[in-house]
């Protein structure tokens, strides 16, 4: 970018974080897997994490984790990144190891990975982002589907008794005695975003201190696969999405008084 | 004369904005996130296609960087 601003402003107060490689993505026009990618670069950079880090990525629409991150990334077979990343920390406790996985890689076919990793009180951190559906295939149901959500799966909309309710990822996670840290965040409005940011920092110093197993849910958009502009994305995360998905900590461990 | 300084000074700007014309794929994120209201869909198409944001008002600007924040792009840079 031009340094045009400089002549009245000098002092500049946002740019891009560093962490976050300058090119553009490939992700949609207002797909949240740029905002969470943007506030996952920014708390690398805030805990000065850069060169300490390894990333493993998911298969999935956040799948080019290592075009964008600027770490070390590790892909994953769709599902396994926990059971990766809990190989990655093992063998080298020194360094910060995230996970970053969609709906489809988490709460399907990954399921079990992230539920052993958490209970094993992994000293790992794990960011999800929930779109309610299979992005990068070309939006299938998946089990974040909402009721009644049409998918090219679920063409009459979901009806859970075919097909069962939404899976409460960060609910469910926070049950488990080796969770420090569960929190579900949305990134539809500047405020969310501030709070996304808080969480994702909290969820960080977890595993800094290691306190054990920690993950953000992101409520995100597609608006792609929803067939919703942008700004509509946004609103039904607002609406519909939070109403059944409340936003909120589920869990925080204060001291590492799991021993 | 006077009234027309004064008015300028509450005019004022507090911060500038920059829109990377390239990188924007018109989302349209950033209008409704901007406090002021300082900012408007373009009609000139950038290389993607995309009829990017354009900063219209920069009069308002406040560089508070809420559009900044906003923006799932990391296409506007922000100065105070
Ligand atoms: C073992 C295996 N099964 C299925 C697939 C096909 N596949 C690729 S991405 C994907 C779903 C990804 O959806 P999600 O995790 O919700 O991420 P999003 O694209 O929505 O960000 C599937 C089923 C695969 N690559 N590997
Ligand atoms: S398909 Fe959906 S999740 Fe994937 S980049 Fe596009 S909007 Fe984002
Ligand atoms: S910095 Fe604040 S006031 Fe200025 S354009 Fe961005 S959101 Fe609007
Ligand atoms: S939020 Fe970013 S990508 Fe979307 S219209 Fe504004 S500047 Fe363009």
């Amino acid at each position: 970018m031009t340094d045009r601003g400089k002549d009245r402003f000098t002092k500049k107060v946002y740019a891009r974080p560093k962490s976050l490689v300058d090119v553009k993505s490939h992700f949609c026009p207002g797909c949240h897997h740029g905002i969470a990618h943007r506030i996952l670069a920014e708390t690398i950079d805030h805990f000065g994490l850069r060169e300490q880090t390894v990333g493993v990525a998911c298969v999935g629409c956040a799948v080019f984790l290592y075009d964008y991150i600027d770490v070390d990334v590790a892909e994953a077979p769709h599902g396994r990144a926990p059971a990766v990343a809990t190989g990655v920390k093992r063998a080298q406790p020194d360094k910060f190891v995230f996970t970053y996985q969609g709906d489809g890689d988490l709460a399907a076919i990954g399921t079990s990975e992230v539920i052993h990793a958490a209970n094993r009180g992994e000293n790992i951190t794990v960011l999800f982002v929930n779109n309610t559906t299979y992005g990068m295939t070309g939006g299938q149901m998946a089990p974040t589907t909402m009721l009644g959500q049409k998918t090219s799966t679920s063409p009459y909309g979901r009806d859970f008794r075919k097909d069962g309710y939404p899976i409460k990822m960060a609910e469910l996670l926070a049950t488990l005695e080796g969770t420090a840290y569960s929190a579900r965040v949305a990134t539809s409005t500047p405020a969310q975003i501030r709070k996304a940011k808080e969480a994702v920092k909290k969820a960080f110093e977890m595993q800094i201190k290691e306190m054990g197993f920690s993950i953000v849910e992101f409520l995100s958009t597609c608006p792609t696969n929803w067939g919703m502009k942008p700004l509509d994305a946004q609103k039904r995360v607002l609406g519909e999405m939070s109403e059944y998905f409340p936003l909120g900590v589920y869990k925080e461990r204060k001291q590492a008084d799991f021993l | 004369m006077q009234e027309a300084a004064k008015k300028g000074a509450a005019a004022a700007p507090k911060g500038r904005i920059e829109i990377d014309f390239e990188r924007c794929k018109a989302c349209e994120l950033c209008v409704p996130a901007c406090p002021k209201n300082c900012i408007e869909m373009g009609r000139r198409i950038n290389a993607g296609g995309f009829a990017a944001a354009v900063f219209a008002r920069p009069e308002d600007c406040t560089g508070c960087a809420i559009c900044a924040e906003s923006c799932p792009d990391v296409c506007i840079e922000v100065w105070r």
